[in-house]
């Protein structure tokens, strides 16, 4: 039994939903067809929806310069899979452990993840720490390391994971089978949390792909950007893509309105391929940053 | 039993979990406990040769210089009234997004809308800065060029990147596009969790919809409202780096509605070398944030333990 109300309400529903769903996915068609446009159409008409002509000039250009763009997205690659691989192992070995209700120590050591949580040296702290003590100014680290291997929201939503959905027996049959607690971990725990593994891999992995922060404070190096860091320096000034192209190209001659559409397309698009399939993943990543420790 | 078992088990049966412990114990010291040293720095007159403990104690100067300069009052304004509107507005829309969400039986439909709104939420702001760049760019941008001069017939666009006084409404109007996915989430969350016999009941007294939202769903929305509200409270002190420095495309000329204290200390440490005055924000945000935080989180947990932070 339906009532007249709610069908109403359906519809107005559905409409919303509607409205707001264009919204969202508007602005990426949009970039996505100023990337194809012709640069002197883009340069006199503007960005459109319905370019008068089109063309793939931007992406040749970005084809042609290869060395530039490939090297910026292979590093994004490298980085945000050393960093995901790392960021996983991290986060499951110190969730694992704070599962641990009855180890000696367990609650200062979890005061000491949270803390993380609620007090922080803040940016000019972190970077005099980073720059004098470290040194990473210009090398891998600096991509990998600050802030984005580990974070506490995620060791608490595995901590949590740990302690309400895999048994106390399933360790104890192991034990007496003779098993050591490394072994336990690598053989039995890892399998066993493959789903809440997925969701801190993934929000990991979206987090590294799409920093731009650490190379704005800690890179300087052209060879060391990452894409988000092209994107970044393009946004800094256009003259950044004359200097990329590496030749003697005049910033003129360079279809520039387009290609810096075609560049954050090419940026975006691991991520809206992989997305979709992902979606429930995300969310539950997502709410994890939301609840409580 | 239990009792007897936890004496038996020794010490020694505990080493591996405390092995296992020591990469995060490592990673949390470096990242986050290390430069907790480094908070001194708003004391002292830092110089890079001569690091962090041998420079020289200076008191409070850093603070006297930031706040004679007019910077301290803008970007703290800034900080706190986009964080307080945002906070409602990101309730309101959040709330009224879910329980519409919430009406749609179509699976499948369903499952489109999330994806599509939550998509801007997983993007960089420095893509975003593109996205809005493509709308608002003053001599390409499609507002200037099809609405404003075709649609309106105008001959001279609007120059969004010079002019301050649009901002507050762009950079609303991007945070919740980019957030309002979220929101959603975190509502849709508790309104599945609500008992589908009390609309059943309501119905049967013959309430319409409306009347069921008003008397079901929002009162019993309303501890999960709350708890957000507070923790997002609890944030009040920061703001969202990305939104402010990328999105404004670092234009001077909108630096008045755009200046936070995030990004006053980004620019102060790197762009105009001035490490005094960016150490002290720093130190402001990190000591003030942390009062705010543990304020919030104690109100919170005095309503609902589990809803608290720790």
């Amino acid at each position: 039994m339906v009532s007249k109300d709610q069908k109403i309400w359906r519809v107005v529903a559905h409409i919303v939903m509607i409205l707001l769903s264009a919204l969202a996915l508007l602005p990426f068609l949009l970039l996505v067809i100023a990337s194809f446009t012709d640069d002197a159409t883009a340069l006199v008409n503007g960005y459109s929806y319905l370019p008068e002509k089109w063309s793939l000039g931007a992406y040749e250009y970005i084809l042609e310069n290869k060395g530039t763009f490939f090297k910026a997205y292979g590093m994004t690659i490298v980085v945000t899979f050393v960093g995901t691989v790392v960021n996983v192992v991290l986060t499951a070995l110190t969730g694992y452990v704070l599962s641990k209700r009855k180890l000696p120590g367990v609650k200062v050591m979890n005061i000491f993840v949270i803390f993380t949580m609620l007090f922080n040296g803040g940016l000019v702290a972190t970077y005099i720490n980073y720059v004098t003590v470290f040194h990473i100014k210009d090398t891998i680290f600096a991509l990998l390391v600050p802030n984005l291997l580990m974070n506490a929201f995620m060791i608490t939503l595995v901590r949590n994971y740990f302690e309400h959905s895999i048994p106390e027996e399933i360790y104890e049959s192991a034990r007496i089978d003779g098993a050591n607690e490394f072994l336990i971990f690598i053989k039995l725990v890892l399998p066993l949390s493959v789903p809440i593994l997925a969701t801190v891999g993934l929000m990991g992995g979206i987090a590294y792909w799409n920093d731009w922060q650490n190379s704005l404070y800690y890179i300087d190096d052209k060879a060391m950007y990452t894409i988000q860091a092209v994107l970044n320096s393009i946004n800094e000034g256009v003259a950044a893509l004359a200097s990329m192209a590496g030749s003697n190209v005049s910033l003129a001659e360079l279809p520039t309105t387009t290609i810096r559409m075609a560049v954050a397309v090419v940026g975006i698009l691991p991520i809206l391929v992989i997305y979709p399939f992902f979606q429930k993943y995300f969310a539950k990543g997502l709410m994890a940053g939301s609840v409580k420790g | 039993m239990d009792v007897k078992k936890k004496k038996k088990t020794s010490w020694k049966h505990w080493i591996p979990f405390y092995i296992m412990f020591i990469p995060g114990f490592v990673y949390l010291i470096v990242n986050n406990y290390m430069p907790l040293y480094g908070l001194q720095l708003a004391f002292k007159q830092f110089s890079y040769q001569k690091g962090i403990s041998g420079s020289g104690w200076i008191g409070f100067k850093n603070f006297k210089f930031l706040f004679a300069s007019s910077d301290a009052f803008i970007m703290i304004r800034n900080t706190l009234l986009y964080n307080i509107f945002w906070i409602l507005l990101g309730v309101v829309l959040g709330v009224a997004v879910a329980i519409l969400f919430n009406e749609i039986l179509n699976k499948t439909a369903k499952k489109f809308y999330q994806t599509a709104i939550l998509l801007p939420y997983l993007m960089s702001m420095v893509v975003v800065a593109y996205l809005v760049y493509a709308y608002l760019a003053s001599d390409t941008g499609l507002i200037n060029n099809a609405i404003i001069k075709g649609l309106f017939g105008r001959e001279k666009g609007i120059d969004w990147y010079m002019e301050k006084n649009y901002w507050p409404f762009i950079l609303t109007f991007v945070n919740q596009w980019k957030s309002i996915g979220f929101g959603m989430l975190l509502y849709l969350s508790s309104l599945v969790g609500i008992d589908k016999s009390y609309y059943e009941a309501a119905m049967l007294d013959g309430a319409t919809k409306w009347q069921q939202i008003r008397m079901i769903t929002i009162p019993l929305l309303k501890p999960t409202i709350i708890m957000l509200v507070i923790l997002n409270m609890g944030q009040i002190f920061r703001s969202d780096f990305g939104l402010f420095y990328q999105v404004p495309m670092h234009q001077g000329a909108l630096l008045k509605a755009t200046q936070t204290i995030d990004t006053f200390v980004f620019t102060a440490l790197l762009k105009t070398n001035n490490l005094g005055m960016s150490a002290a924000a720093s130190f402001l945000q990190s000591v003030v944030g942390f009062i705010f935080i543990m304020g919030a989180n104690a109100i919170v947990r005095k309503m609902d333990k589990n809803s608290s932070l720790f």
